[in-house]
């Protein structure tokens, strides 16, 4: 199959190692990964602070670069959702019937990771060997946008030699939401104290998820604190292989 | 807006800042962990019962559409039912004629004061107050409503407007207000709950007894024939709808129903989603007046007050379809830590987040609609599916449509989405960025981590770190390890600027 990598804006820059583990990871399962250089951003962030109109360039290009392959991949959740759930009210809403049916071409080929694995390439065993201890956090918008469900565990519970513990309150929000984090910072913190209690009480060593940007926000508090819990990307457990020195 | 309107609380500060005062309480972060704890799982717990739930949602959200699109049309054919069951319609337009017509019906009767069931349409148009202006006295009956009004207090939840209140507070209310209210509190009350509800009886009971004029608000109206139902758990509102001579309902024009029939989804959601009962313990319907059983003089006030308006947004109109349950309050993370003052509106929580800017105009509440990470808990929970993240989205973009309108310049923030906008529309600034990101990152990190940010961006590091930008991004890695000649031309062909 080939299937184009949409990496996101954040991850591009922030954690590459991500796009580099879900390229590997693909690859090793037998696709063509392509990454067209053309991609920026789903506009994600204009959309959800109130700027629409900024947002349409962002889809515009997106349905352009990502026209015509078998699939289009990304490892996350949130931005997953925002081309699938809004793309199409802003192109309706600031652009014109040309894009609006590009959009609609586009959309449907859109997967989040382990939507693609579970339900496009019938895998969950992807041959990954991770040996320690995770706790797997549900994003909101890969669980109530995307609806991925146990998709992610089922990936997770494959994987040779982890020992995947559950996370308690798994289902309550991170507090991230975006620039809700800088907007509320304090409601933001409140809810992060929890979440990071949470993961603690794991006794983990690792706190997954299927997007950085939620993960960057636990992530930035497990480091403030030194709890000395890492964070890594979904992708990136399920690239590692015995091979690896993790 | 009129004085007494209560849809927003004048001088309540942004949500931002009500909340931290909020979330510095400790002890109502632990009352509200507990109320809204207890009744989340309750309700999860009778919505599991019901096979059919999911339908019932979805048939209770085509109702209400089907509603509003003929709001009109249904709201005469209810006019007419309940004037001809021997009642008297009025329409009012906003709060403070909704006040006129209720003040104006109780001096008629020439009674200086009224007991109450739980009502959000009063509490949004504050007629307790405009009663009071006329000399009038409104006695609350609702236990929690008792505890806010004894406590001087502003409710802070949809269907426990005293859940930021304790038993030990309360038993403090209670001793020191009630006399002033009215049948003291007994001697020697403890925090005891059953302790409270019963000298809550007491004090009550001589109400109930002793008054001529009800006020009421409505969950549903049936227009083909005209009934109106009030749904509560204490009995307290019964008391009020059958004892006394004259009854005043308030009602918003939403609340009505195209059939009888239609309580039939109605009453299996409401409840299980508000209180997380199988079936509220108190169901009172009655239509117009009969004679010789229950109030002899029934009043019907239809209340618009900023529906219409709202209404007419496609997207937002769909707030219209609440049925005041409450369960988005419950399951919400933010409303869990705040609490519903933090809102400064009679309707807080998420529900309120898209009501009230809706109701007043986005420009007077312009901080609710981001008071949410947009995390779905609400629309998972809503009866009626109500899309509260969608809606938040949507009033997000009107008030920075209505900052625009406002502003002669820019705000900081409208600059900075701007340039952010130009930079993630172009791979070519993109990766610019990506390489100034990652040489400025080297000076600033500490093992691969930030721990100080610059300017709005301190609201994040003053308790997160951050990662430092990667040395090489994604499209530059790909360049170096993964492209061919061949792949070369293609590349910069996707990769050539729009402008």
């Amino acid at each position: 199959m080939r299937i184009a990598l949409f990496i996101t804006c954040f991850n591009d820059t922030m954690f590459p190692s991500t796009g580099r583990a879900v390229t590997e990871l693909l690859e090793r399962l037998g696709h063509t990964v392509e990454f067209p250089q053309g991609q920026t951003c789903c506009g994600q962030m204009h959309f959800n602070t109130g700027y629409r109109r900024e947002a349409l360039p962002m889809v515009r290009r997106f349905t352009e670069v990502f026209a015509g392959y078998d699939a289009v991949v990304t490892p996350s959740g949130s931005c997953a959702g925002m081309v699938r759930d809004h793309h199409r009210a802003v192109a309706a809403r600031y652009g014109d019937d040309g894009l609006t049916e590009a959009v609609e071409q586009v959309v449907p080929m859109v997967y989040e990771l382990s939507e693609l694995l579970v339900d496009v390439l019938g895998v969950t065993d992807v041959g990954a060997y991770f040996p320690h201890r995770v706790t797997y956090h549900p994003t909101c918008h890969s669980l109530r946008m995307l609806r991925v469900g146990d998709r992610p565990l089922r990936l997770l519970r494959a994987v040779r030699g982890i020992d995947l513990v559950e996370l308690p309150a798994a289902e309550s929000c991170c507090g991230f939401g975006g620039t809700f984090a800088l907007k509320n910072a304090d409601v933001s913190n409140a809810m992060l104290a929890d979440k990071v209690r949470h993961v603690l009480d794991t006794g983990s060593e690792f706190l997954t998820a299927g997007d950085n940007s939620c993960l960057t926000h636990i992530g930035g508090g497990l480091s403030r604190l030194r709890t000395g819990v890492g964070t890594l990307h979904l992708a990136e457990i399920l690239a590692s292989t015995e091979g690896d020195a993790q | 807006m009129s004085g007494a309107d209560n849809v927003v609380w004048l001088g309540t500060p942004a949500f931002p800042e009500a909340a931290r005062g909020a979330l510095a309480d400790t002890r109502l972060r632990a009352n509200l962990r507990r109320a809204t704890g207890t009744i989340r799982d309750k309700r999860l717990a009778v919505a599991a019962e019901l096979e059919d739930w999911e339908e019932l949602r979805e048939t209770a959200a085509a109702i209400k559409r089907h509603t509003l699109r003929h709001l009109d049309h249904h709201l005469l054919r209810l006019e007419k039912a309940v004037t001809a069951a021997g009642g008297t319609v009025h329409w009012a337009a906003d709060a403070a004629e909704a006040n006129r017509i209720v003040t104006g019906l109780v001096e008629a009767t020439g009674e200086g004061e009224v007991v109450k069931v739980k009502s959000m349409a009063t509490q949004e148009i504050g007629l307790n107050e405009a009663l009071a202006e006329a000399g009038i006295r409104a006695y609350e009956t609702d236990l929690a409503e008792l505890i806010v009004q004894l406590g001087g207090d502003r409710p802070s939840h949809i269907l426990v407007p005293a859940i930021h209140r304790g038993r030990s507070e309360i038993r403090e209310i209670f001793r020191r207000q009630m006399g002033q209210w009215g049948r003291p509190a007994p001697e020697g009350l403890t925090d005891d709950p059953r302790d409270l509800a019963e000298a809550a009886r007491l004090h009550l009971r001589e109400k109930f007894l002793r008054a001529k004029v009800a006020v009421s608000g409505a969950n549903f109206a049936a227009a083909d024939t005209g009934t109106v139902v009030v749904v509560e758990s204490e009995g307290n509102g019964r008391m009020c709808l059958t004892l006394p001579e004259t009854l005043i309902t308030v009602m918003g024009i939403e609340k009505v129903l195209p059939s009888f029939a239609d309580l039939d989804v109605f009453l299996q959601l409401l409840p299980r989603s508000s209180t997380g009962e199988r079936m509220n313990p108190y169901t009172s319907l009655w239509t117009g007046v009969t004679e010789g059983d229950g109030p002899q003089d029934f009043h019907l006030v239809l209340l618009d007050n900023g529906r219409t308006a709202t209404l007419a947004d496609e997207v937002g109109r769909q707030a219209l379809n609440c049925i005041r349950c409450s369960a988005c309050l419950n399951v919400c993370p933010v409303y869990e830590r705040t609490g519903g003052h933090a809102y400064g509106s009679v309707y807080p929580g998420p529900i309120g987040a898209v009501l009230t800017p809706q109701l007043v105009g986005v420009e007077n509440a312009a901080s609710l609609p981001f008071a949410s990470t947009l995390c779905g808990a609400c629309y998972d929970a809503c009866p009626v599916k109500i899309n509260i993240p969608e809606v938040l989205a949507h009033l997000r973009a009107e008030a920075v449509e209505a900052g625009r309108r406002d502003r002669l310049l820019p705000t900081t923030e409208a600059l900075a989405m701007k340039a952010a906008a130009a930079v993630l529309s172009s791979p070519k600034r993109l990766a610019t960025a990506q390489r100034i990101a990652a040489l400025g990152a080297r000076l600033v990190a500490r093992d691969g981590r930030i721990g100080f940010l610059p300017g709005p961006l301190a609201r994040w590091s003053a308790t997160r770190d951050a990662p430092a930008p990667a040395r090489e991004s994604m499209r530059a890695w790909w360049r170096r390890t993964r492209t061919t000649r061949r792949d070369e031309s293609r590349t910069t062909a996707e990769g050539k600027e729009a402008r």
